[in-house]
């Protein structure tokens, strides 16, 4: 071993008590960073798992149009239209094949889905229960939203073969007493009335939904709406990574001549939240790390002024300034190389005690796991803050000069 | 030929007052030679060891070290000077505390590298027993007396064959009997390797014994 590293190693050995303080400052301050944002991941992962099974990560429709003048007017002039009105037009997306053809060719999407939405009353005697009637193509949709892990009750694949059938909340089935097998009157928008057999119930994780959306088959959406078949409200695509979204959207909206909206625009309030929740755990965890680094710094400007004897021996002796450095920075990143490590552990130890603890609700159990990159992350920024912290010290060690101290 | 040689060295302090500390210093040492630097205390002799041994740099004039002027070598290349040619044995502060007397004794040879692990330690162990203090040498240098400190310091001073030794008082905390032990190894040194020993002394005797004595007297030397 290097004489330099030797030297280190006996001043780590022989103030064994501040090394060991030291240490288990960078174990809490990195332990804390790496179990603080892996929980961020998992808050984020869960909440985008809950949110995907009933949105897709863009979805492409007609938007509203204003009416416009025929004949443009030059910016001065007096407009020809006067306070314009939303162009009666249908809702509908023409040539809707085509075009989703034309959105699987763009090489990040992985599903592409027609969907119609109608709007409906359930109705149970006398009572109306307002509600979404999704008509899709059940494969495709139990793909897009995966549907069938939430079935309580019967199975969402029968829905294929029943062109009469419906699937539907478990809220809806509470208030109106409904059991697989039994039918279920509703009213469309366009005051179409059908009957249909329910042939699956599914809990989602939002009570909310669950007393008002149900699933359909398209066709049966259509006539709903007493529309033909090439009738689609909406198309819905996925892509392999939903943080892709916001950059893919205007490209499908360029292809397609429609709106495209992702996710994160749909939802600006949640992302909002989910934002400030990123911020607060951002910064507390480099807090913590912050003060770990403190305490190195100050350990190491102790032992380099205790030493301080030692260091004019050793330059009087033909130490270099780089050599009394690296005696010192040794011993911070040898500090923070074990707490880095001990750090990890106590940090895959948190993890594990907190997976197992069950919440319960719409989260199950606690939502958190190893999140590699941000146990890549803690001890990546663990070894630079404490080389810092030890090298302030160190330098200063490196200064000294050696006749100042044997005056004294 | 002069291992040793210094022109026209002036040098100040200015804390508290501005104070002329070493007035015109010009010596030639010679290789192989035995001198000793005597004088009044506050008279300047470690002043001029410091600036002699390259440790400090802020003075006016030259100092050659075995020919080469040491004017504008940087801090490195003088620490590197140091470690391969120049012994040092401190008048107050010796040794690293946590250290054993022997790893106090091999550090300089470590740093140097020009040996073997195992060679550094045989030659560190030759150095100890040269200074009656092979029982000592597991020792954690802090459990040992004054006397035996300085002289593990020796020792040390010794470990690479320096051409130059320097000793601030290095028998200052020795008896009569091991003042005698030092006295003979420079001796022996000198005469027999070659190398060249500057002390600086208030023994008379030892003084009187080495080949040549140079006084100082308010920062000057008196001839
Ligand atoms: N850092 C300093 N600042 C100001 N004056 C100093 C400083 N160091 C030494 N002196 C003064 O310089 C003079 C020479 O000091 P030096 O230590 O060289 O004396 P010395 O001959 O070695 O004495 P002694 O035999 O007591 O060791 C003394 O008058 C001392 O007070
Ligand atoms: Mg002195």
């Amino acid at each position: 071993m290097n004489i330099n590293y030797q030297i280190a190693n006996t001043y780590l050995w022989s103030n064994k008590k501040m090394t060991a303080v030291a240490v288990f400052g960078v174990v809490l301050g990195i332990g804390i960073y790496i179990f603080m944002n892996s929980l961020l991941v998992g808050f984020d992962k869960s909440s985008n798992d809950s949110m995907f099974k009933n949105i897709a990560h863009i979805r492409v429709f007609r938007d509203d149009e204003i009416a416009r003048p025929l004949i443009s007017s030059t910016s001065d002039a007096t407009p020809i239209l006067i306070n314009p009105k939303v162009v009666p037009n249908s809702n509908t997306i023409i040539n809707p094949k085509r075009i989703m053809q034309e959105i699987l060719k763009i090489e990040e999407v992985t599903h592409v889905m027609p969907q119609v939405n109608v709007n409906a009353f359930y109705l149970n005697g006398k009572s109306q229960i307002n509600g979404l009637v999704v008509g899709v193509e059940p494969e495709a949709a139990n793909q897009m939203y995966q549907i069938e892990k939430t079935i309580v009750k019967g199975d969402f694949k029968s829905l294929k073969s029943n062109p009469n059938g419906i699937v539907i909340g478990i809220g809806i089935a509470d208030k109106m007493n409904l059991k697989i097998g039994d039918m279920l009157s509703l009213t469309s928008s366009k005051g179409q009335t059908e009957s249909l057999k329910v042939m699956a119930i599914f809990q989602s994780n939002n009570a909310q939904i669950d007393k008002y959306k149900s699933y359909v088959n398209i066709s049966k959406a259509q006539s709903l709406l007493a529309e033909g078949p090439n009738y689609i409200t909406e198309i819905n695509v996925n892509t392999i990574d939903p943080e892709l979204a916001p950059k893919l959207a205007p490209q499908i909206a360029q292809i397609t001549q429609y709106t495209a909206e992702d996710w994160k625009a749909a939802n600006e309030t949640l992302m909002a939240a989910f934002k400030m929740r990123k911020i607060v755990i951002t910064f507390v965890s480099l807090t913590i790390v912050l003060v770990a680094a403190f305490g190195i710094y100050n350990i190491l400007n102790m032992t380099v002024t205790s030493k301080i004897n030692d260091i004019a021996i050793l330059k009087a002796i033909g130490f270099k300034g780089k050599d009394v450095i690296r005696i010192f920075t040794a011993q911070a990143l040898a500090i923070g190389g074990i707490g880095v490590l001990g750090g990890m552990v106590m940090a895959t130890l948190v993890i594990t005690l907190l997976r197992n603890v069950y919440i319960g609700g719409d989260i199950g159990y606690f939502p958190v796991d190893y999140e590699p990159t941000k146990y890549l992350q803690g001890a990546t920024l663990g070894m630079v803050i404490t080389f810092l912290a030890g090298y302030i010290p160190a330098k200063k060690a490196a200064n000294v000069d050696p006749v100042s101290i044997f005056r004294k | 030929m002069n291992i040793l040689e210094t022109k026209l060295i002036n040098k100040y302090f200015y804390e508290p007052t501005e104070f002329h500390v070493l007035k015109d210093i010009s010596i030639k040492i010679q290789k192989g030679e035995f001198l000793s630097l005597i004088g009044k205390s506050g008279s300047g002799k470690s002043t001029l060891l410091y600036i002699l041994s390259t440790m400090d740099t802020d003075y006016q004039g030259e100092l050659l070290i075995d020919g080469l002027s040491t004017k504008g070598i940087s801090n490195d290349a003088l620490a590197a000077l140091r470690n391969e040619k120049i012994g040092f044995v401190f008048q107050f502060h010796y040794l690293l505390p946590e250290f054993t007397s022997l790893q106090n004794v091999m550090i300089p040879a470590l740093k140097l590298g020009k040996w073997g692990n195992d060679e550094i330690e045989h030659r560190a162990y030759e150095k100890l027993k040269l200074l009656g203090l092979e029982d000592q040498a597991q020792k954690p240098s802090s459990k040992l007396s004054g006397g035996q400190q300085q002289r593990v310091a020796i020792a040390r001073a010794l470990i690479n064959d320096p051409l130059i030794i320097m000793g601030d008082e290095p028998t200052g905390n020795l008896d009569s009997k091991n003042t005698r032990i030092v006295f003979d190894i420079f001796k022996e040194l000198t005469e027999a390797h070659g190398q060249t020993i500057v002390a600086v002394t208030h023994d008379d005797d030892f003084a009187q014994n080495s080949h040549r004595i140079i006084e100082m007297r308010d920062g000057a030397i008196k001839s």
